[in-house]
């Protein structure tokens, strides 16, 4: 299935690139949900639609390709994603997973999980060390969100990926804020890519998705009974929108990661910012394993202003970027994970892991970077002014 | 006042007051309930006000810098809903090199109705002052042209039009916004076949209209809603959904542009590269005629196709797909010859599409070479 042309190319040309009866250049949306059998005996490829359909089954398709993996799976979410890769687990198995997590795996893991008897063991997965510890006679995930969700620590995946099969574990990572675009994890060892596809791939904040790619046949296999069994499949328009919003993937993280630079370069040296966490730095703790495993620092980044109350007259004062959670869209987003995406977290344990009540994450989107950096030069401005910071 | 790329990332955004939606909702909704007798929410039927295709209509109203903007149901629709506002006996002045089904539209349907067309080189000013009768009403410009890449300069036909007060249409299809803005030049009235490059992703068809100046918009509105082609919410969501990412497409359209320009300029199976100077779209001259179909069917990348201004590279042969309704004659005339492509090279990587263009090259080079033998 692979061809030779480079990535940008593959996001247009694949497989799918007409439809094979009536030459039509985009997919058509297959609404059936059963499909006509010919033998009594044999069913054909398509029978039901949670098992097969053909729409899903191509973006499916692409996004192993560009994954470089043999499988992919389609979900209704990215959370669907992640629960349905989970359940490869059973009962007394043990998971080692990053400490700032996305809230939702978070939620997942701590209050779905250890009530089938799944135990986790949260880890600085920055510190293989650390992560070695954690290791218990029934791990079999090492679950890695890297650049991480907010804080951007970078994870080495290829040593995790090594960590795991040492002890016959899978490594399975988290891949959303990057995007094959940027890193390719099962290039690196990592067994199981995961992705809410809600972000990035997708990019215009119109379609919920999860995807799931692997490399190896017999995971496969289990991953394509859980997807059919437990059924949170990706529905066929939203197939569509994702295959459509695939397409324009390259320029789009290009623009956005371009913007990310500029912008954290310059909250960076503005006095009203803290700090800023981004993987681009290179004084960040891990730029060379960034630099080393992806092409790009990515388009989302986090930083802090020098009080909460401070942070509260920024965010009232800033006009364009839409203040809402997700990220990964062509607008950029403004977020704030204590009360948006790690509100599941206990304050504790988000203290602990340095995700602050001051913390706030920007995702770049197409607009003129200039025209974000005016915004919140303004908006800074007025909270410097209130806040004699 | 954001720039144009910012515009376009959020058209849309803030515009669901309710839920604070950042994507805005798709109304499929044909009719609007009412709270009492003239007490209207300001949309009644669909046909003649949709809260989807308002969003849209007001976004290209300002990336177009007119003061109003109207979604047909295709490019054609377009311009058919621009003609509505003429009579019999009323001229135009357009441009000879010219997409076929404009031609068409004009020779086939408006002809028989009483509207007189003079064909001109627009480019020639001189030429085009002295096309004027007192009853031409319009001049409509395509550029640049469709497929031979001529440019006008509009300002000039602009001053000429006021001058005379006829009304300026130009098709601004090649270019979008990012590139040109006719109406800051001087025109009246912008068109496009949203089909290409403002949807991009060859998956909807549409058309659409900005105008500037009140009675003018007033017209175009009785008309829009009167012949009643227009866009339906669902497309006008997914155009706007396309919109979002033109400047960032047609950059890379540009950048793969140029570079392909230079690869089929050294190339010698090629003999004449019409290249405006900006945008996605080439136009080239293959050596002999019997290499054309050779050469179309070995391109494994490149779709042969008719459209353009999509993501994916297409080649089309303007002398059977295009151009197919222009007769033989005033198509040679003008330089739609047999030998003429239309490239509209895609966002994919430069290399992938020379490398795709080299060996359809050679393979219809071989297969010429083996018929003369």
């Amino acid at each position: 299935m692979s061809t030779p042309y480079t990535f940008e190319t593959k996001l247009l040309h694949n497989k799918h690139k007409f439809d094979p009866e009536t030459g039509a250049v985009s997919v058509p949306i297959q609404h059936a949900s059963t499909f006509h059998q010919k033998d009594i005996e044999t069913f054909g490829k398509y029978d039901y639609s949670r098992s097969l359909n053909p729409t899903r089954e191509a973006v499916e398709e692409v996004v192993a390709e560009l994954e470089e993996g043999t499988h992919g799976f389609a979900f209704s979410s990215g959370m669907a994603a992640i629960s349905t890769a989970f359940l490869l687990l059973s009962q007394g198995d043990h998971v080692v997973i990053s400490e700032d997590v996305y809230g939702g795996t978070y939620r997942m893991v701590t209050t779905v999980l250890n009530r089938f008897g799944i135990d986790h063991t949260f880890v600085d997965m920055t510190n293989i060390a650390e992560v070695e510890a954690a290791v218990l006679p029934n791990t079999k995930v090492f679950y890695v969100e890297t650049p991480s969700n907010p804080l951007l620590k970078v994870t080495d995946i290829e040593a995790i990926s090594l960590l795991a099969k040492k002890y016959n574990a899978w490594t399975f990572v988290d891949n959303t804020f990057l995007t094959p675009a940027l890193q390719k994890p099962l290039t690196l060892g990592a067994d199981v890519v995961l992705h809410s596809a809600t972000k990035f791939l997708s990019g215009h904040s119109d379609v919920i998705a999860g995807v799931a790619v692997v490399k190896d046949a017999d995971l496969a296999k289990q991953i394509g009974y859980l997807q059919n069994s437990f059924g949170a499949v990706l529905g066929v328009q939203d197939c569509w929108l994702l295959l459509r919003g695939i397409k324009t993937l390259h320029v789009r993280m290009k623009h956005s990661c371009d913007g990310a630079k500029i912008i954290a370069e310059h909250l960076q040296n503005h006095p009203c910012i803290k700090k800023v966490h981004y993987p681009g730095f290179e004084d960040h703790p891990q730029y060379a394993i960034q630099r080393k495993q992806a092409l790009n620092a990515g388009a989302v980044f986090s930083f802090e202003l020098h009080s909460e109350e401070a942070m509260r007259t920024f965010v009232e004062n800033v006009k364009l970027p839409v203040f809402a959670v997700s990220l990964g869209a062509v607008e950029s987003i403004l977020s704030y994970p204590a009360k948006m995406s790690h509100a599941a977290m206990d304050p504790a344990a988000r203290a602990e892991r340095g995700i602050t009540d001051s913390l706030l994450r920007l995702s770049v989107g197409l607009e003129n970077p200039q025209d974000l950096i005016n915004d919140f030069d303004t908006a800074l401005k007025k909270t410097a002014a209130l806040h004699y910071i | 006042m954001y720039s144009l790329e910012t515009k376009l990332a959020q058209i849309g955004n803030r515009s669901e007051k309710t839920t604070g939606a950042v994507n805005p909702p798709v109304y499929f909704s044909t009719a609007y309930r009412h709270a009492g007798i003239g007490e209207s929410t300001g949309y009644d039927y669909t046909r003649t006000g949709n809260p989807t295709r308002e969003i849209l209509e007001k976004a290209i109203a300002d990336l177009e810098d007119g003061d109003r903007g109207f979604a047909c149901s295709s490019g054609m629709a377009a311009i058919q809903t621009i003609l509505s506002l003429f009579q019999s006996g009323d001229e135009w002045i357009i441009s000879k090199d010219l997409y076929g089904g404009t031609y068409r539209l004009l020779e086939q349907g408006y002809k028989k109705w009483g509207l007189r067309c003079t064909y001109v080189t627009t480019s020639d000013t001189d030429t085009l002052r002295a096309a004027i009768s007192p009853n031409t009403k319009a001049i409509f410009l395509e550029t640049p042209t469709n497929p031979l890449m001529e440019q006008t300069d509009i300002s000039e036909v602009a001053s000429i039009a006021k001058e005379h007060g006829i009304l300026l249409i130009v098709d601004n299809t090649f270019y979008t916004p990012i590139i040109q803005q006719p109406i800051r030049l001087g025109a009246d009235i912008v068109i496009h076949s949203a089909t290409k490059y403002l949807g991009g992703h060859n998956d909807v068809l549409a058309g659409l209209i900005v105008a500037k100046g009140e009675e003018l918009c007033n017209e175009l509105a009785l008309h829009h809603n009167s012949a009643g082609a227009v866009l339906s919410p669902f497309d006008s969501w997914l155009l706007m959904r396309g919109m979002k990412t033109l400047a960032l497409r047609m950059e890379k359209h540009e950048e793969n542009a140029k570079i392909l320009c230079s690869f089929l300029k050294e190339h010698d199976a090629v003999v004449d590269v019409l290249y405006p100077g900006r945008g996605g779209m080439i136009s080239f001259r293959i050596q002999h005629e019997s290499w054309v179909n050779p050469f179309l069917q070995n391109l494994t990348l490149i779709s042969f196709a008719e459209s353009l201004g999509g993501v994916e590279s297409f080649i089309t042969y303007p002398a059977t797909q295009t151009h197919a309704d222009i007769p033989l004659e005033v198509r040679l005339e003008t330089g739609v010859d047999n030998r003429l492509l239309r490239f509209s090279v895609g966002i994919e990587n430069a290399n992938d599409l020379i490398k795709d263009l080299d060996k359809a090259f050679s393979i219809a080079k071989g297969i010429a070479k083996e018929v003369t033998i």
